[in-house]
């Protein structure tokens, strides 16, 4: 009888034990993000939670000129394709106010992140309005613009000697906007193949628009007051002016036909031999050290974005937050899933995998700092950050801005103050459009 | 059993000894293919209509309101578009110049007997039979300052085709010339091969001159079909996309789709975007009428 007991018993934990197994298998997330380095970082990560919970987590990636498209369109269907998204910091405020994503504030005051996270993150990736305090993403993958250089090129004695009787100082790192140009100048030899910079110039998304924000920034102008949405005498200063000039002044020394270029195009800039100085997003270097990808590899340094003729110093954010997705069928599961991600151990661990955890007590390690050639870089410029228009009406914004800059940069028509004169006029009619003067 | 005789008929007959009369066999092609018509063609074009008399974007979930002729009125009223427009309109008119002369030249060469004719015939047909995105990054390649051999082959240097905001809409035309001039040629050697040989005959009896027998007999005998050629080529250089798209960002090169697909599925302007599209729709029929027109009047001749 004991025996039967016991047996009926195990017996029915068993079966217990194998349908709670079951049931946690059949739970399964989706990511959607586009398709790059980090999001197979990302996979590798999660597969660490499923090993935990049994919860299946996929992240499913598409090529990043659809990114957008294919996320908005999902969302707009109301779709439930995917319990979250790593979404642009520019999708904030559409994200937000048009119900695509979860609010997060409750989430984010439990756990403190305001204090766990890097607050250019938080500023960025997570809030929504500008100093609302409310929460819409948990920052995820931080990013911004740096620069990549030829260290051979910058340390070959001839080559100093020659910078120093040309222009009176040291050839060295550029720590102005100034120094960077007078360098690019000095590299570039077409002649010889060889040319000075490489920049962004893409103008079919935000390309081109984070390399000149990045020069704007350092020149000490903005794009705009993002509370009040003014526009007029920010947006068109004479700072904002002189760093799209700068801009300008750099496409001068970038490799022939440099119109159409983004991310592939300047790394590849460095692989190939072709540009002493190349400006990308961080989360783009992992090839530029890899002998693999890169045959200059050790030949490669890394510099955070210079500042400008003020000494001001500042870089456009890249990088993304990760949503909760309105859509969802597992919104419970999800939010269980972000508890995970955002532990201390977790966030080390995605930094070791390369990703660039947004986390403050990640990043000020001498750990994390010293990974890689370009972290420390990164922790520079992580601290010194500012983003695009986060606004619902972004893309419009975004495609004025470009129609604006690109002839003025590649086509070399008008002037600097010209193209933000015009860029001010439109945002302040799209502006007008969307009553966002209250 | 009965349907192993059956078996030995001809379908109509099996049809006829099923008791299925010609008119239940007509509506068995005809209504699916008119249901298809309806639901896929039909109802999205008068659903986009009433679209685009609303404040509809398809990215928010507040309920849309009827703006009348709003859309259509600032459409028509904005600078950027009617930059747009006169960008599409000259690159249709150098694109389908180009095709035409090119096509028809080659039409004119193939029309003659010698050796591997239809080898080089079928050879000529292939860029028309590309996608038209591949052709675009193939071209963007041949047209690169750095290693494209184009520039290599006429000296031109450095010089940035796709980045100079001269020179990026007629190099994404001469592509679409390359890509769409067998379709002319094709069309072209149809009507020269249709061309009564007596009359060609006739006139070097009479000495003709090859302009005089050129312009007063292959050119009005080819030009119907040359006409067709041409209205075709209008309606889809007006429509290019992804040639455009793929090879450069400049807005110089900025054709009236590239708009449309920005403001629909960027900025998510549905309701503008779907008069947009009605706006382009009426001039694509308006210019295709006016085609028609003459090419009735050149077949009354």
């Amino acid at each position: 009888m004991r025996k039967i007991v016991t047996s009926v018993v195990a017996g029915i934990g068993l079966a217990l034990a194998c349908g709670t197994s079951v049931r946690a298998q059949d739970k399964e997330l989706t990511i959607f993000w586009a398709e790059w380095d980090p999001a197979n970082y990302l996979q590798e990560l999660v597969n660490d939670y499923t090993a935990e919970t049994g919860v299946k987590v996929t992240v499913q990636t598409t090529p990043w000129p659809d990114f957008q498209t294919k996320a908005f369109t999902e969302f707009n269907a109301h779709g439930d394709a995917y319990d979250m998204v790593v979404g642009d910091s520019q999708w904030l405020g559409a994200g937000s106010t048009q119900g695509h994503y979860v609010d997060l504030t409750d989430f984010f005051n439990q756990h403190k992140l305001g204090d766990v996270m890097a607050p250019a993150t938080i500023k960025y990736y997570a809030e929504y309005p500008g100093g609302s305090g409310k929460y819409w993403a948990i920052p995820l993958e931080g990013d911004a613009i740096g620069w990549s250089y030829r260290k051979d090129w910058f340390e070959d004695p001839k080559e100093k000697e020659a910078f120093k009787a040309k222009y009176g100082y040291d050839l060295a790192v550029p720590t102005t906007y100034a120094q960077l140009r007078d360098i690019a100048e000095f590299f570039h030899r077409p002649d010889q193949k060889r040319y000075g910079v490489a920049i962004y110039t893409d103008n079919s998304y935000d390309a081109m628009a984070m390399g000149v924000e990045s020069a704007i920034f350092s020149y000490g102008g903005d794009l705009g007051d993002y509370a009040t949405y003014k526009v007029d005498g920010i947006t068109n200063s004479k700072e904002a002016a002189a760093g799209l000039d700068m801009y300008k002044e750099l496409y001068k020394f970038t490799p022939p036909g440099w119109g159409k270029t983004f991310f592939v195009e300047d790394n590849q800039a460095i692989t190939g031999g072709l540009a002493a100085m190349s400006m990308n997003f961080f989360a783009f270097f992992p090839p530029l050290v890899n002998k693999a990808t890169n045959p200059y590899a050790d030949a490669t340094g890394f510099f955070a974005n210079p500042a400008g003729p003020d000494g001001k110093r500042f870089a456009a954010l890249g990088g993304q937050g990760i949503s909760i997705v309105s859509y969802s069928k597992n919104k419970d599961e999800a939010m269980k899933f972000l508890e995970w991600f955002i532990k201390d151990e977790t966030q080390k661990k995605w930094a070791d995998l390369g990703g660039y955890t947004c986390s403050q007590a990640v990043l000020k390690s001498e750990a994390f700092q010293n990974a890689t050639p370009y972290n420390k870089a990164f922790y520079d410029t992580m601290f010194m950050v500012k983003d695009f228009w986060a606004t619902p009406e972004y893309a419009e914004v975004l495609d004025q801005l470009n129609q604006n800059i690109y002839p003025f940069v590649v086509g070399g028509k008008g002037t600097a103050q010209e193209a933000l004169d015009k860029t001010a006029a439109d945002w302040k009619a799209t502006f007008t459009k969307y009553n966002r003067y209250k | 059993m009965a349907s192993v005789a059956l078996a030995h008929l001809d379908p109509a007959s099996r049809a006829a000894a099923r008791g299925w009369s010609d008119l239940t066999i007509r509506n068995m092609f005809i209504v699916p293919t008119l249901v298809f018509l309806i639901v896929f063609n039909i109802f999205p074009l008068i659903y986009s209509l009433g679209y685009s008399f609303t404040n509809f974007a398809a990215n928010r979930s507040e309920p849309w309101q009827f703006v009348g002729l709003q859309n259509y009125r600032e459409l028509l009223s904005d600078d950027h578009i009617w930059s747009n427009f006169i960008i599409t309109a000259k690159y249709v008119i150098v694109s389908v110049a180009g095709q035409m002369i090119v096509g028809f030249g080659l039409a004119l060469l193939l029309n003659r007997s010698f050796p591997m004719k239809g080898l080089i015939t079928t050879l000529l047909l292939l860029p028309m039979m590309m996608s038209a995105a591949v052709v675009g990054l193939f071209w963007q390649l041949l047209y690169s300052p750095s290693w494209g051999p184009i520039n290599y082959v006429f000296g031109l240097g450095d010089f940035a085709w796709l980045s100079n905001p001269d020179s990026a809409l007629y190099a994404v035309a001469i592509t679409d010339v390359w890509m769409w001039s067998p379709f002319v040629m094709l069309l072209s050697l149809a009507g020269l091969s249709a061309v009564p040989q007596h009359l060609y005959e006739a006139a070097a009896i009479d000495r003709a001159s090859w302009w005089y027998t050129f312009t007063r007999i292959t050119l009005p005998l080819v030009s119907p079909i040359l006409l067709i050629a041409l209205i075709f080529r209008t309606m889809e250089a007006f429509k290019t996309f992804d040639i455009a798209y793929t090879m450069t960002t400049q807005p110089t090169a900025e054709l009236i789709a590239i708009r449309l697909y920005k403001q629909a599925f960027q900025q998510w302007d549905t309701g503008k975007s779907c008069a947009l599209a009605y706006i382009v729709l009426i001039m694509v029929l308006a210019i295709t009428n006016l085609y028609v027109k003459y090419l009735n009047k050149v077949k009354e001749r």
